[in-house]
């Protein structure tokens, strides 16, 4: 237990803690968008741990999380299952394709990776739309709250409650937050940091790359499909938007934007950019009622300023310069 | 010496790049506890021979044998596994992570299977100890000064605890006092493993190796012992006598 340690784990349980406490302090709309932030946030680090950690940039993001959303809702919508089995099988979706796309995409490196990744994206993207007898395609699926409530040891949980929304939220993005820290503070998280740095050395030390490799998109697949899944079930919403390509960029933008490589950066990115295109939306709208602008502008001129300034992300940045143990 | 089983042998050994024959019909064999050189001019494949042997580059054709073992097809990680340690002639550590990092990365791979936390820092310890690093153990490798980068270099080939050794050019770069302290360090090491090293400090190979192989455009010129070579009119016109004239 070193020193750096302790405080890197003091530190993550303050930012669980705090959000915690939020969820009781924050008004409804805002309590309700971070919920949505929350889950987005699970699905930035799963990203970031294929992106930052492995050094893999994967334009194809969307269909972990929508593998996630369709084996949920899905298997909510048609074959009646409870909201943990669905869950489940959301997992189980996005590891079986996160462990075959994986197998393919693993043959080429850098670019022709991020090429590979969004083709198969888009296949299931495609997907979606063409099986749309079952599951409506752009249109979408509402599940309804009866069908995603749990009956737990006679509580009831019941998802529709803004409340409840933020508490599972919370509870998820606490999971996967802690199982982060532990996998990039271990041995097999040095590993991939090494073939980031330098596959061909991590291969003369003896490491089987390719595996390792594979596990980590594995890894990330699943923590991405959680994400959809638990999206799925939380606000009932199951819809083919979310396998477009915009979602596979997102969470590359809320990555780059929180700090690669850093275990709370991912979260920081998407509540920036969650709160900077909501409050540019409705800026714009005020200033100029009649113009109809897009927050597309505002959002370009914030990335390129942090292309400019802080070229490693908020905490990046942060790490590099001052706090050097953030994890 | 001949009836010690080779821990290294290599057979009818090619490697072409395009129409280029980087090493052509290579026979070779290395005994166990040897200490061997591999010279010859710039763009004679010894690197090439070496990262074919390492499992880096694939032959185009011939075999390659180690303790008994063909091993011609199988891929670099698992040679590694088998005990053929690569250091790299360009330094290739991990700049951005610390010195310790960078030798614990070769460490917990030997110790994977099982052996805990206390083997993994006496063999970080000790790799370190070796190659008088241990007081730089929380630097970032990258920046080390070039020298103590090649020793790092050289630790992380020792923590992989390798029966054969191979340093591609290890004294590059390297100042006088290092070079003596190379020799020693490698005087040491060759109680624990074979060393196959391609060196062009010719002081450092009269002195440290007990068997010399000449390559020349890609075939063996010539092997011998020390004396030998130095005695050879084939080398001497090919390579000693174009350096040493």
């Amino acid at each position: 237990m070193s020193g750096a340690f302790v405080k890197s784990l003091a530190l993550h349980l303050g930012v669980i803690a705090l959000l915690a406490v939020l969820g009781f302090v924050l008004p409804a709309y805002h309590r309700d968008v971070v919920s949505r932030v929350l889950l987005l946030g699970v699905f930035a680090m799963g990203y970031n741990l294929l992106f930052g950690y492995t050094g893999l940039l994967s334009l194809g993001h969307a269909m972990f999380f929508s593998a996630g959303l369709y084996g949920a809702g899905l298997a909510v919508y048609h074959l009646g299952w409870t909201a943990p089995t669905a869950f489940a099988a959301g997992l189980a979706c996005g590891a079986l394709l996160a462990l075959c796309v994986g197998a393919l995409a693993l043959r080429t490196t850098g670019v022709a990776f991020m090429i590979v990744t969004m083709m198969f994206a888009q296949v299931f993207y495609l997907a979606t739309l063409y099986f749309g007898a079952w599951t409506r395609g752009d249109e979408g699926i509402v599940l309804q709250p009866a069908q995603r409530t749990i009956e737990f040891a006679g509580l009831h949980f019941n998802p529709t409650d803004p409340m409840t929304r933020y508490g599972a939220a919370l509870l998820l993005l606490s999971v996967v937050l802690l199982i982060t820290l532990a996998i990039v503070r271990s041995p097999h998280g040095c590993v991939l940091v090494a073939i980031r740095e330098n596959e061909e050395r991590t291969k003369m030390l003896g490491y089987n790359t390719f595996t390792n490799k594979l596990a980590s998109v594995v890894a990330s697949g699943v923590i991405s499909a959680a994400a959809g899944a638990a999206y799925a079930l939380l606000f009932g919403y199951v819809g083919s938007t979310f396998a477009s390509v915009q979602y596979s960029i997102l969470p590359l933008l809320w990555v780059l934007l929180g700090g690669a490589s850093t275990t709370l950066g991912p979260l920081i990115g998407t509540l920036l950019m969650y709160y900077l295109v909501d409050l540019s939306s409705s800026l714009l709208a005020r200033a100029f009622p009649d113009w109809n602008l897009s927050h597309i502008g505002v959002v370009g001129l914030a990335l390129i300023l942090l292309v400019l300034f802080f070229p490693k992300g908020i905490l990046g940045t942060i790490r590099e310069r001052w706090l050097k143990w953030l994890p | 010496m001949a009836a010690v089983k080779p821990l290294l042998i290599a057979r009818n050994l090619c490697r072409n790049f395009g129409g280029l024959k980087a090493v052509d019909m290579v026979d070779f064999s290395l005994t166990s506890g040897e200490v061997r050189a591999i010279i010859g001019p710039n763009g004679a494949g010894k690197t090439t021979f070496v990262s074919l042997i390492a499992g880096r580059i694939a032959p185009s054709s011939g075999v390659i044998g180690f303790d008994g073992r063909d091993i011609t097809h199988l891929p670099a990680h698992q040679r590694v596994r088998l005990g053929i340690a690569y250091t790299f002639q360009i330094t290739s550590v991990f700049a951005n992570l610390s010195v310790h990092d960078n030798v614990a990365l070769a460490v917990q791979r030997t110790h994977q299977d099982g052996r805990g936390r206390g083997a993994r820092k006496a063999g970080i310890d000790a790799a370190l100890a070796k190659v008088g690093l241990t007081d730089r153990r929380d630097a970032a490798a990258g920046a080390l000064a070039y020298g103590h980068q090649r020793l790092l270099e050289i630790a992380m080939g020792l923590a992989l605890k390798p029966r054969l050794l191979i340093l591609d050019e290890p004294t590059q770069g390297l100042s006088d006092g290092e070079i003596e302290n190379f020799i020693g360090l490698i005087g040491e090491l060759r109680r624990e493993a074979t060393i196959l090293l391609i060196e062009h400090n010719m002081d450092v190979v009269m002195k440290l190796a007990d068997r010399i192989t000449v390559l020349d455009a890609g075939r063996v010129l010539a092997e011998g012992t020390p004396q030998q070579i130095r005695d050879d009119a084939k080398v001497q016109a090919a390579y000693l006598g174009a350096a040493h004239a």
